[in-house]
């Protein structure tokens, strides 16, 4: 029997891989995958939710997160580019001209 | 005839409508005053029109309601208009129309009238021409408010106002500095004494719950026999209420200001400085009279600074050289009588002198101010001389002005000031001597003034030569405040006025004739030593020795408060501007602007640039606060 907790446990692995991807990897690029993986990881939990405790709320809430999602990618995307073609990089080290 | 009209006018205003007259005869000054300073600077025959018609306006209401009251007996006239209210603190607007509030407003505004008909002539080619009536009207406004005031608040009020007014004039001519550092000292000295009345105000309020004159005369008694007021405390109020008159009617030892207020113009010093200003604090001792009279304490303060101002300012008179210096003496002297009076218990006698005194000094100083315009702007007694027969109007009544000063019979003087002797000599010897004192030294300082200006051989012929009589518009006030001296006392109509049961005092013959031998003695004295073609001090010098030097430096009073404001106030202001400087700037707003420095570099270290390290404590922010919402 697959409880709810296998699922919340992969949710949480995902997202903590997620989340050290954003904060070791210097590539802007893989760092907005890492963000993604964040995103699907409480996407499958909220799916997870729906299933076991029968909530069509929580499967809605989880079309708005691709929504956003969606929307995310086409900003960030827009940055980077920005980003490449005045640095001609994408290592988020470079990204430090605000600082004194 | 314009002016007729006015005062016809005025007169209808009174019989119609009574209440809303004294209105008018309260603002009508104060809208000349707008008029003219919003509209009419530019044009001075029309700002001089203006205020003059407002003061004659007011000087009719005044006469109408003196009539109504004395032959028609006029009702009380009892209005007023709440005006704030602040919690349980109630401060109305009203009006009082006794006997004495007519009687001073009669004499503000008829002596006022006719000093500001002679501003026409003396301020002649002024530049601030217009400036000056706007003032005038103002400080008439300030005073008929004091007058006709109902409660402390509004009395408080318009006190300033007239202090305010006082300032503006002193310090007319502010491009001279003197002028400008007398305004000063004026306003700063009497704000001492007003803000002891200020105290006394409150402290009376916080016992009685009101500032109205009636509600605070009808409580009284009934505190007073049930012990909810304590005497001493009464006494206290009484004694810190005086000092506001203390100040105003510049009376030992705050009245340093009252001879550099000579500085004004010589109609201000007349009509401010000499007839009704400093009245007001003899004016608002008689008005508050219920409050003093019941402690003896108090009143015997207030007799004897009277007395000892009264003394001192007639010994100084006699050292001046300056022709309105020796006067402004004299309305100290005269003043100290005054305020003697009202300390013996008499505010009645006190009114009285009041009265006759504005009569007689507006007089002389307005004389004086024809000397000073008919000798262009000299105003040391040892070059004139000889001027009787240049300037014979002038003499003659600054003459009658100065026996009735004198206190000669049948003058205004003499009434007047008998009858304050009268009540010394039934209730205090010591203070009687004084005011006998001050009474030869009046005859014999004004005798001096009078041999030294107007008789003997001009000292600067120069000055002879050119001097000449003023015009119509300046002796015409003068006769009317001459006839004014010379029949004020007959018959004691003031007094009587005042309060109906007053008795003119049954004293015995000696003690009559003593009173009417003091200006003899004075003016015998002055006659002996002044009457001469080269007059000098010479005489009284080699006599006094070095009491001389004293007097003639007005007993250092000046030079102690200097001492005193150099070295204690220097110090205080030392000790504070330290601790400005090194508590508050280095330690307080310094302290504050570093730390907040520090704080802020402290904190920029934070700002690595690294986005790993940002997010990194973005997660382990959002952990936390995640962690205390849902786990705790």
């Amino acid at each position: 029997m697959i409880t709810l907790n296998y699922y919340l446990w992969v949710s949480g692995i995902l997202f903590a891989l997620g989340i050290a991807g954003v904060v070791l990897r210097r590539n802007a690029l893989v760092i907005f995958m890492a963000l993604e993986m964040n995103l699907n990881a409480a996407n499958l939990a909220l799916v997870a939710f729906a299933k076991y405790n029968k909530l069509a709320g929580a499967q809605v809430f989880v079309f708005f997160v691709i929504a956003i999602a969606a929307a995310e990618v086409a900003v960030g995307l827009a940055i980077i580019v920005a980003f490449f073609r005045r640095k001609q990089t994408v290592s988020v080290d470079q990204v430090s001209s605000l600082r004194l | 005839m314009n002016l007729l009209a006015i005062m016809i006018s005025g007169f209808g205003l009174m019989n119609d409508r009574p209440v809303c007259a004294v209105w008018v005869l309260l603002f009508s000054p104060l809208v000349a005053t707008v008029l003219i300073t919003l509209f009419a600077q530019r044009w001075k025959g029309l700002s001089a029109s203006l205020s003059i018609a407002a003061v004659l306006l007011s000087f009719a209401i005044s006469l109408g309601l003196f009539i109504a009251l004395a032959f028609h007996g006029l009702q009380h006239l009892p209005h007023s208009f709440q005006w704030l209210v602040v919690g349980n603190v109630r401060i109305e607007f009203g009006m009082v129309t006794d006997p004495l509030a007519i009687l001073m407003s009669l004499v503000v505004t008829g002596v006022g009238s006719a000093i500001h008909i002679y501003s026409l002539g003396y301020m002649k080619g002024d530049a601030g021409f217009s400036r000056y009536f706007a003032c005038m009207s103002l400080f008439t406004f300030s005073m008929l408010g004091i007058v006709i005031a109902s409660n402390f608040i509004q009395i408080f009020i318009f006190w300033e106002l007239v202090g305010l007014s006082s300032y503006l004039l002193i310090g007319f001519w502010f491009e001279k500095p003197s002028a400008a550092e007398a305004g000063k000292k004026a306003f700063l000295v009497t704000r001492i004494g007003d803000f002891g009345m200020m105290l006394g105000i409150l402290l009376l309020w916080s016992y009685t719950g009101t500032f109205n004159f009636r509600d605070l005369q009808a409580r009284l008694p009934m505190m007073i026999s049930h012990e909810t007021l304590a005497l001493p405390t009464l006494a206290l109020i009484g004694a810190l209420i005086f000092c506001g008159a203390v100040g105003k009617s510049a009376q030992v030892p705050l009245h340093v200001w009252l001879p550099d207020a000579m500085e004004g113009p010589t109609p201000v010093s007349a009509l401010i400085h000499a007839a009704t200003m400093v009245a007001a604090g003899v004016y608002m001792l008689c008005r508050v009279f219920f409050l003093i009279a019941p402690s003896a304490g108090a009143l015997t303060l207030i007799a004897w600074i009277g007395g000892i101002t009264a003394l001192m300012a007639a010994i100084i008179a006699i050292a001046q050289n300056d022709i309105k210096r020796i006067l402004a003496y004299s309305t100290l002297s005269q003043l100290g009588y005054m305020v003697m009076a009202v300390g013996l218990g008499g505010p009645t006698q006190a009114m009285f002198h009041l009265t006759m005194h504005a009569f007689f000094k507006a007089l002389l100083f307005l004389a004086a101010g024809s000397v000073i315009i008919g000798l262009h702007h000299e105003q040391d007694i040892w070059k004139m001389g000889g001027l009787w027969k240049k300037m014979p109007i002038t003499f003659w009544t600054f003459l009658i002005a100065s026996l009735a000063l004198a206190g000669v019979p049948p003058l205004s003087g003499f009434y007047s000031k008998d009858e304050i002797l009268v009540l010394a000599f039934e209730n205090n010897k010591c203070l009687f001597a004084m005011g006998v004192g001050a009474a030869v030294l009046t005859a014999f300082y004004i005798g001096r003034e009078v041999f030294v200006v107007f008789c003997g051989k001009p000292r600067d012929q120069h000055a002879y030569e050119h001097a000449h009589e003023s015009p119509l518009v300046m002796t015409l006030p003068l006769i009317f405040l001459a006839i004014l001296s010379i029949i004020g006392g007959w018959g004691s109509r003031v007094p009587e006025f005042l309060s109906p049961s007053h008795l003119a005092e049954q004293h015995s013959p000696v003690l009559s004739a003593g009173l009417i031998a003091m200006p003899v003695v004075g003016f015998a004295l002055a006659w002996i030593l002044y009457w001469k073609p080269e007059p000098s001090d010479a005489p009284v010098k080699s006599a006094l020795g070095t009491t001389y030097v004293w007097i003639q430096n007005k007993f250092y009073f000046d030079e102690v408060y200097l001492w005193i404001v150099k070295y204690v106030q220097g110090t205080i202001a030392n000790v504070c501007e330290w601790f400005d400087r090194w508590i508050l700037q280095r330690l307080g707003i310094g302290g504050l602007s570093q730390g907040t420095g520090l704080l802020g570099r402290t904190v920029r270290l934070l700002q690595t640039g690294s986005i790993s390290g940002y997010a990194f404590f973005f997660g382990l922010g959002v952990t936390v606060i995640i962690y205390y919402v849902v786990v705790r």
